[in-house]
């Protein structure tokens, strides 16, 4: 993803999206190690199907985590995340290949913000993951 | 309700955690986030930071539990997730983390009464300025 300048970017942008490789069951528990999320949902089928889920699921902190990648990405070192916000909307298993999307929907010259909608897709037109953050640009960037 | 309103207002201890090289790098590798600022020290340090940067999900790590906060749930979804920056967060320095709960409630759902659980969480640098809030809502 090549991070966008201040001056380039423009409200009503559809960014370029960010696909993610495929989440496999390796990732989910390389993330419970390194996020401290040890809830067995995450990494054991027979306690996620005891709780009525099809087998187990990834962490919600995951598809956030790829959100931060795409936002972090489009600002590169000319700024910084300030704010990300998000709902959960849809579970996301082992094999999804998930996309990221971002649009710009706000840019403050005073505050030198940037507003994006974001969201993560399995299928077009349906939100897994949906939110909004905020970058905010250094005065030399 | 599974959790009595009576939590709203509590707070956890407040704790002073290390931010760790290896840690955010462990972190930014299980997203698989390749930007150069989570894991080259030169890389940062060439863009005015004094070490790795830390990714905006990486307070997920940081565990402050409440001792007035007993869940007792088979299952529990996360709901919504929020983190703000002062500026972002850099291996090396220490911050002091606290959380509050701020709201329950319940919504009837699809599979019955769900409750919803809002909390906190504010981390200071060690003079005192803020550096980050979140803001979670689990599902119970």
């Amino acid at each position: 993803m090549q991070s966008i300048r201040w001056d380039e970017i423009e409200v009503g942008q559809q960014l370029e999206p960010l696909i993610q490789t495929a989440i496999d069951k390796v990732q989910l528990v390389k993330y419970a190690g390194a996020s401290g999320d040890f809830n067995p949902i995450h990494t054991d089928d027979e306690t996620a199907r005891k709780v009525g889920l099809p087998g187990v699921i990834a962490h919600g902190m995951l598809s956030m985590g790829f959100l931060a990648e795409h936002a972090a990405g489009i600002v590169g070192t000319n700024g910084f995340v300030s704010r990300l916000k998000v709902r959960f909307a849809g579970m996301v298993f082992p094999g999804d290949v998930l996309t990221c999307h971002a649009k710009v929907v706000a840019k403050n010259e005073t505050e030198r913000t940037v507003g994006l909608e974001v969201r993560i897709e399995r299928e077009e037109g349906k939100a897994l993951t949906v939110g909004e953050a905020a970058l905010t640009y250094y005065q030399t960037a | 309700m599974v959790l009595d309103r009576s939590v709203i207002g509590t707070t956890s201890e407040s704790k002073v955690i290390e931010i760790e090289k290896g840690a955010i790098r462990t972190f930014a590798n299980a997203i698989g986030d390749p930007n150069p600022l989570y894991t080259d020290e030169e890389f940062a340090k060439k863009h005015g930071f004094a070490s790795l940067v830390a990714p905006p999900t990486f307070p997920t790590t940081f565990r402050v539990p409440n001792p007035n906060l007993q869940i007792k749930a088979a299952r529990v979804l996360h709901g919504e997730q929020e983190y703000s920056y002062v500026r972002p967060i850099v291996a090396g320095e220490s911050l002091r983390c606290s959380s509050k709960v701020v709201d329950v409630y319940e919504r009837a759902g699809k599979l019955g009464a769900m409750t919803f659980l809002v909390t906190e969480i504010r981390g200071e640098d060690l003079d005192g300025n803020l550096v980050f809030t979140g803001r979670s809502t689990i599902i119970l």
